[in-house]
């Protein structure tokens, strides 16, 4: 079993790693009835814990996260750093947050072995589509409550009055979803180093975009068929991705299923053979799949898929991002704060945004491409 | 004489498992529809060949489990252990904690010299325990980290410790959509090493079995544990005892040097593919019956697509290259003893040009995304360069040309 340490950092990193601990437990708990310290646990619990790193807030949050990536790089050159960064939304309540995200984006480009890159706006929108289904109360249909996405381990009462609660408990689950072929037992199982080496053909191109599937279970235990296949078809949906973007009309450089639960290879490859005509890959990864079964479901599901997609519909993400920086330092505005800070520099800034700038010329090169007829090259010919 | 089997990766495990259970419980089954001496014998054969004898008369399979992470060995031991039937030995296996992240330079670079006394210190082990050794058998997939890298660094190990044995590689090769990404690249790196280390290539394709799995054994949702048993099946149909000749009173002695002999006539074909009659699910069985002939045609027209009957269909002259004769190409080994609930079955074991489309596939798509070096990083990191890739890709088109000129 790989072993996997959690960084929390800052006050959001705190927050949500507060729910994944909770979670993860409730998830070792339901397979492991006794109680025994197992190898599964072990993945995680020391008798220890992926990096989780919060983005955008104060000053000194920004700063943290990005010498803790360099950092775990200069001393575990060996071990693969997956950040998992919350990008701000439009309307923010810091200010500053551009900066930022900038100045910790520089870091993350260079140091980071994989970022997933999440958005509030999107996880409040995620929340507001399961608070709708819940409520309606169609004939017929009534959810598990545990089986929300949303919901935290029933040994914590508290009710969710904060959004901020249930959105922080998706983020848990991604990073559950994440590990669970490393935890526990499957058919085809995949652990995080095999993320890194199939879904980054190119070293600054680490930027993945995840989806979660599905939001709830229904009551109705009898899966048909159909219902799994909509699991598949949701995954690609732009209402069902962490990060505001639509993969589906953007072009895709790899994309990774985790499955997990009652779910075969058949089922996989049927999908995969069903959705492929609808999706955009590169020329030269035209069957850009990697695929993992795991058999061990989420609690309160008969299965879920994680799918993490590299693919260019990040790059709105990062311009909007370029652009609200641009508007602050144009003006050189809040500027000071930071240059007041030893180390900090005018050069810190210019370069953040000259290598946000050469990512995103990057993905426009790729973009450049869809379309684009797919060449078989000449091959070597030897002689006989 | 016996055979070693070295199990590799998860795809190694998992297949090496249902290999073993498939022949043990061939081996025990009471549907042999032959005399109690020959089956008795065939027992004895298939225990020699395949298991060790504990005190407490369950048997221990020759083999040795590899991997890089624990999980998938721990499962098999305790399959294995569940059956009663019989299990795997204590000290044969080898585990790390890591995994070889799907990347055949860290298998092969890492891993490889890492780990290299360990676990050649178990396969001798195993091999010491044989009374006589015939060679090794080595399960292992293309596509991931630690089969196609850890195998191929380990394959050329035995080739440089054991000089003198044979080894035959039973290859996985992926499917043509979507396991592993990167699962090209490693399939060609892997297959250019063993071609040189390696006396015969023995080649299962997923999709292959897929379709069997589904369009004549009617499965419905397919599992690769159902893929495995295929696979178990057609293997254990191979390596069960037969008689080396028309009128011999005892099996055959060294399957490994046979099949070698007369499949591998020159070391430029070494690749092998296995086709299984018949393969149907457990609820037509009682309903069906066959004749040799039907059987024997079936399988010549899944070689080619004519039709013509009996044996006497394989030797046509037509069918082998023209400096091979017939007599020397074809052989049929046979046996009374029905294997694993089939009145009847056949397989066939052969050496042609039916992989050289697959293996072109397999090529042309590597060479693809290396023209644009996707991945590439991935892989110098740990040693294994571009030079390499080009080495492996220049061996492989000389293979495919070498078949394509039969």
């Amino acid at each position: 079993m790989t072993q996997s340490v959690v960084v929390q950092v800052g006050q959001c990193g705190n927050q949500i790693g507060c729910c994944f601990w909770d979670l993860a437990l409730r998830e070792h708990a339901a397979v492991n009835q006794k109680g025994i310290y197992d190898e599964a646990i072990s993945s995680f619990f020391r008798n220890v814990d992926t990096r989780v790193v919060g983005d955008g807030g104060s000053i000194s949050k920004g700063k943290i996260c990005s010498l803790k990536a360099r950092v775990l790089e200069d001393e575990f050159p060996e071990v693969y750093r997956f950040v998992t960064s919350i990008y701000p939304s439009g309307e923010d309540d810091v200010i500053t947050s551009p900066y930022n995200s900038i100045l910790a984006m520089k870091e993350l480009n260079e140091h980071a072995d994989c970022v997933l890159p999440i958005d509030n706006q999107s996880l409040f929108d995620i929340i507001s589509k399961i608070d709708l289904m819940v409520n309606s109360g169609k004939l017929g249909t009534t959810v598990k409550p545990k089986s929300l996405v949303t919901s935290s381990s029933g040994a914590l009462k508290k009710q969710h009055k904060k959004p901020f609660d249930a959105m922080n408990n998706i983020v848990a689950n991604l990073l559950l979803n994440l590990t669970s072929s490393a935890r526990f037992e499957g058919s085809l199982n995949m652990d995080l180093n095999e993320i890194s080496m199939n879904l980054v053909p190119f070293p600054q191109l680490h930027y993945l975009v995840s989806s979660l599937t599905p939001l709830y279970t229904l009551t109705d235990v009898n899966i048909p068929p159909r219902r799994l296949d909509q699991m598949f078809s949701d995954a690609f949906s732009k209402d069902h991705q962490l990060l505001r973007a639509d993969p589906k009309h953007s072009l895709y450089l790899a994309c990774a299923l985790m499955v997990r639960g009652n779910v075969q290879i058949s089922d996989l490859r049927r999908n995969i053979e069903r959705l492929k005509p609808s999706l955009q890959f590169v020329s030269w990864n035209q069957e850009g799949w990697k695929t993992s079964l795991c058999s061990v479901p989420p609690v309160g599901h008969s299965h879920s898929l994680l799918a993490l997609a590299n693919n260019t519909c990040v790059k709105p993400t990062f311009m909007e991002l370029k652009e609200r920086f641009m508007r602050l330092y144009k003006k050189k505005a809040h500027l000071h704060h930071y240059l007041q800070v030893e180390g900090m520099e005018e050069s810190c800034f210019t370069e953040a945004v000259s290598s946000l700038s050469a990512l995103i010329q990057e993905y426009d090169q790729l973009d450049a491409t869809k379309n684009m007829p797919v060449q078989d090259l000449p091959r070597l010919s030897i002689a006989m | 004489m016996s055979i070693v089997t070295v199990q590799l990766g998860q795809c190694g495990n998992q297949i090496g498992f249902e290999v073993f259970d498939a022949l043990l419980s061939d081996s025990h089954s009471s549907q042999g529809l032959c005399s109690m001496r020959e089956n008795e014998a065939y027992q004895a054969s298939c225990k020699e060949r395949f298991f060790s004898e504990e005190e407490n008369g369950v048997p221990i399979a020759r083999a040795v489990l590899v991997d890089m992470e624990p999980k998938v060995i721990n499962q098999m031991l305790s399959k294995a252990a569940q059956s009663g039937q019989w299990k795997y030995g204590q000290h044969a296996c080898f585990c790390q904690k890591q995994g070889s992240g799907n990347n055949w330079a860290y298998g092969y670079s890492v891993h490889g010299p890492r780990h290299e006394e360990s676990i050649m210190n178990i396969i001798r082990k195993e091999v010491e325990k044989c009374d006589s050794f015939s060679g090794f058998f080595i399960i292992m997939s293309m596509a991931g980290g630690t089969g196609s890298g850890l195998g191929a660094f380990v394959t050329q190990n035995l080739e440089d410790q054991y000089s003198n044995s044979l080894k035959m590689n039973q290859i996985i090769w992926p499917y043509g959509t979507g396991e592993v990404i990167v699962q090209n690249y490693n399939s060609i790196l892997t297959l250019s090493h063993l071609y040189r280390s390696s006396d015969a290539l023995l080649l299962h394709e997923n999709d292959a079995i897929h379709k069997i799995c589904a369009k004549l054994m009617n499965i419905k949702q397919i599992s690769f544990s159902d893929i495995n048993q295929v696979l178990a099946h057609q293997l254990g149909s191979v390596f069960q005892p037969t008689y080396s000749a028309e009128s011999s009173f005892h099996y055959r002695r060294n399957p490994l040097g046979d099949l070698m002999e007369h499949l591998v006539p020159h070391p430029e074909f070494k690749m092998l593919s296995v086709r299984n009659i018949p393969h149907m699910s457990e609820n037509s069985l009682a309903y069906t019956t066959f004749t040799w002939a039907g059987l024997l045609k079936h399988l010549r027209q899944m070689l080619i697509s004519n039709a013509k009957m009996e044996e006497e269909g394989f030797k046509d002259p037509a069918l082998y290259t023209s400096w091979l004769k017939p007599v020397n190409a074809f052989n049929v080994w046979k046996t009374q003893r029905a294997f694993s609930k089939y009145e009847k079955s056949a397989v066939l074991v052969s050496n042609s040009q039916f992989l050289v489309k697959p293996l072109d596939m397999i090529v042309g798509k590597a060479w693809n995304m290396f023209a644009s070096k996707a991945y590439i990083h991935q892989y110098t990191k740990f040693g294994i360069e571009e030079e390499d890739f080009l080495d492996s890709f220049t061996s492989l088109e000389q293979v495919v040309a070498s078949y394509c000129n039969l």
